[in-house]
């Protein structure tokens, strides 16, 4: 076998070995979709945060003095090392050296350069530590190294957060102060004071997926798009459970055998739905509810329609009303036979 | 650096590893969610100690919903292990060496007798280098989106600056990782061309190439916990946990020195590894995903030519993320358990560039040498029909007599 080459899928009886295998039933196509997790994160930040964030957009770069007098930069609030709190704050210079690099030729959505640039771990004049930025090197790998001298590129637009160093470019061999202040006096004490200071950052994340359901709801949805529910049922315990997840969670065994349910079913309990959730095109007051389908060991929910949303009851009979696309049941609505006995659904609360 | 420091020779109660399983490690299974990947390794260490999931004392996993996007998967990965009625559980965010160190924990404290301990990741579903900076500083680091082979490859280049390694001792870990795997039928990727011929190729992230990194894998491992008596019972030949700590460095890459780990070093110190008299463990299974780290864990963990390191292949042969370190410590025990060595060292990290690190010692009883009989891995039946999975793994029948 070649590097790179993946095993092929027969070794996957090593998976199960002596037991059964996970379902006797062929897997279906593999459905998928791709899914998105977007949100920004809100931080708040603590003095020394704020401090150093505030700078950034005032073009100052700040360090904090560690316990052993090592000045820390990027700054934290903690010592590194005795994770003391620790407060004495310093200016530190604009250009620095390169303590290791690496080149990345691929840059990837969100990283500071578009175009392929070095990583580099930047010790800036008069800090101790070093701090992780992009190196532009327009000329590429070959005119990186360690030890190199490089100074920062101001973002045009700054807000108070790390992104306001647009990058590092290389500075040449000679010292050039880059800001105010020679590097010889550096560093030098700083109130950490500055006008408007910034006391939170907002920060957007994005991640792609592509979201595989697995077996049992493969299946699941399969069976949906032409309008049948299907159930699992254990094989111990005889439970059947809509929608299947592929395993019985009171006796962590498959679920391997499939069971039509429904379609009609019963109120087992609901609520009253009075406030209107965003992107959703329902008009409120209306029923949410449990709704154990015919043969299913445990309630699923929908919403339920057709009845004035003050007269849905518990052990009222309903049935599904697909949606346009046919995939799954938009809403349940009232079938008109007589209300279930208690009885007979009081463990499927 | 904070961290906790429990001994297990130093008149605590004896814990091992009795049974270990995992998935034949995949790029993507693509038709499985996340608990019908994990319940043939645990429906295999169940069967094995021929304990219930209602037998077991404490049960404890290891995962991260980044991994796969899904929140709370942690909980539907419990409808695989039986929680109901509901069985004393925990889980943490974190690899599943860190779910055995709180089982290990509970019973040391004597507030159980066996634990279960599984984790799973499913790197399949998202974009794993891009989805690892969202555990980065969120404030200075992780606004930059630094993926995680860059952040190796500036640790990487660290340690050529240094002098340490050389691109070539990278490529030879590489080849030597991958050709052990060949050997195991769980791995994802399995045999390599030589130094020279991986050394022709392009860099990914300079100066890391493509055999430099580890694969992209989903899969799943199970370890089953028991003390004393009760160990012995469930299996007969128990790898015992002498010892387990875990440490972490600074948390800023520019604070650390990227050529050392003394937060391994550390934890190593605790777990008895340099006890004074002990033998140099005879393998050693260390989750260094990236050839260059396997350089900084020699030398922090101060292995010799007397260990083997990674007869699995390691994680560059399969790097089930939050999976890969408790894999670690399965294989060092179903290894110790077969009679390849008297004393293994396995070990697990978390973070970027070696950030936080554990490390078990683990040893057999001392009495009796390889061969048959109930073991803690799984057995290697490739091709026999049967499988991995009964327990009853042919064993080498090697034992180390220098190490005794």
């Amino acid at each position: 076998m070649k590097a790179g080459q993946r095993r092929q899928p027969q070794s996957l009886s090593h998976l199960t070995g002596r037991h059964p295998p996970l379902n006797a039933v062929p897997s279906p196509r593999v459905l998928s979709a791709p899914l998105v997790v977007e949100f920004p994160f809100t931080r708040s930040l603590g003095p020394v945060q704020s401090a150093f964030l505030s700078g950034l957009r005032d073009r100052t770069v700040l360090g904090v003095q560690a316990s052993d007098g090592r000045v820390v930069v990027p700054p934290t609030e903690y010592d590194p090392v005795t994770s003391e709190e620790i407060r004495d704050l310093v200016e530190v210079g604009q250009e620095g050296t390169v303590t290791t690099w690496s080149w990345n030729g691929s840059p990837r959505r969100g990283q500071p350069l578009r175009h392929p640039f070095a990583w580099v771990l930047v010790r800036l004049d008069g800090a101790d530590t070093a701090l992780l930025h992009a190196l532009d090197a327009p000329e590429g790998p070959d005119s990186v190294s360690t030890g190199m001298r490089v100074r920062i590129r101001w973002a045009a637009d700054r807000a108070g957060t790390i992104t306001d160093i647009a990058c590092f470019e290389p500075a040449g061999d000679s010292f050039e102060p880059a800001g105010e202040r020679e590097p010889a006096t550096l560093p030098e004490p700083h109130t950490g004071e500055f006008a408007d200071p910034v006391t939170g950052i907002v920060a957007p994340a994005r991640l792609d997926y592509t979201y595989t359901p697995g077996r049992a709801q493969s299946r699941y949805l399969d069976a949906l798009a032409t309008h049948r529910t299907l159930g699992e049922r254990c094989p111990r315990c005889h439970k059947v459970y809509v929608p299947p997840r592929g395993a019985c969670p009171t006796c962590g065994v498959p679920t391997g055998e499939q069971v039509e349910v429904g379609p009609r079913g019963t109120v087992t309990t609901f609520c009253v739905v009075n406030i209107k959730a965003r992107g959703v095109d329902i008009d409120v007051p209306y029923v949410y509810a449990h709704i154990a389908l015919d043969g299913a060991g445990l309630a699923l929910h929908g919403r339920i329609a057709g009845i004035p949303y003050d007269q849905v009851r518990m052990g009222l009979r309903v049935e599904p009303v697909w949606a346009e696309s046919g995939r799954y049941p938009d809403h349940y609505r009232p079938t008109g036979e007589p209300d279930a006995d208690y009885e007979t659904y009081k463990e499927l609360l | 650096m904070t961290g906790g420091a429990v001994n297990g020779s130093t008149g605590a109660r004896d814990v091992a590893v009795v049974a270990f399983a995992q998935t034949v490690h995949v790029r993507a299974a693509d038709n499985l969610s996340e608990v019908e990947m994990l319940m043939p390794v645990l429906r295999e260490v169940l069967d094995r100690t021929g304990l219930s999931a209602g037998g077991i004392d404490f049960t404890c996993s290891g995962s991260c919903d980044y991994l796969a996007g899904r929140p709370f998967s942690f909980t539907m990965a419990l409808d695989g292990v039986g929680a109901w009625p509901p069985i004393s559980e925990s889980h943490v965010e974190m690899d599943g060496a860190w779910a055995l160190y709180e089982a290990w924990v509970k019973i040391l404290t004597g507030e159980a007798e066996t634990a279960l301990v599984y984790s799973y990741g499913k790197s399949s579903a998202g974009d794993l280098p891009e989805v690892l900076t969202r555990q980065l500083d969120p404030y200075y680091v992780a606004p930059l989106w630094p993926d995680s082979l860059s952040l190796a490859a500036l640790q990487a280049r660290a340690l050529l600056d240094a002098g340490e390694t050389d691109e070539r001792e990278l490529a030879g870990i590489a080849a030597r990782s991958r050709n052990a795997a060949e050997d195991n039928p769980w791995a994802q990727l399995g045999g390599s061309p030589g130094a020279d011929a991986l050394l022709e190729s392009a860099y990914l992230a300079m100066p890391l190439r493509l055999h430099d990194v580890p694969p992209v894998t989903d899969g799943a491992a199970a370890v089953v916990l028991a003390a004393g008596d009760t160990a012995r019972r469930l299996a007969r030949r128990p790898a015992w946990i002498r010892g387990m700590d875990h440490r972490i460095d600074a948390h800023s890459l520019g604070v650390r020195d990227l050529t050392d780990s003394p937060s391994t070093r550390l934890a190593a110190e605790r777990a008895g590894l340099f006890d004074p008299g002990a033998p140099p463990p005879g393998l050693a299974e260390l989750h260094a995903p990236f050839t260059s780290q396997e350089v900084v864990l020699r030398k922090a963990l101060r292995l010799g030519a007397d260990t083997v390191v990674n007869p699995s292949g390691g994680p560059l042969a399969a790097n089930p993320v939050m999976a890969a370190g408790l894999v670690r410590i399965g294989e060092a025990a179903a290894r110790v358990s077969r009679g390849e060595a008297r004393r293994a060292v396995a070990h697990a990290t978390s973070g970027p560039c070696l950030q936080q690190n554990l490390v078990a010692v683990l040893e057999s009883d001392g009495s009796e040498g390889g061969g048959g009989g109930k073991g803690v891995g799984q057995g290697q039946g490739t091709g026999t029909g049967e499988g991995p999975g009964t327990g009853e793994g042919p064993g080498t029948g090697q034992g180390e007599g220098g190490h005794t």
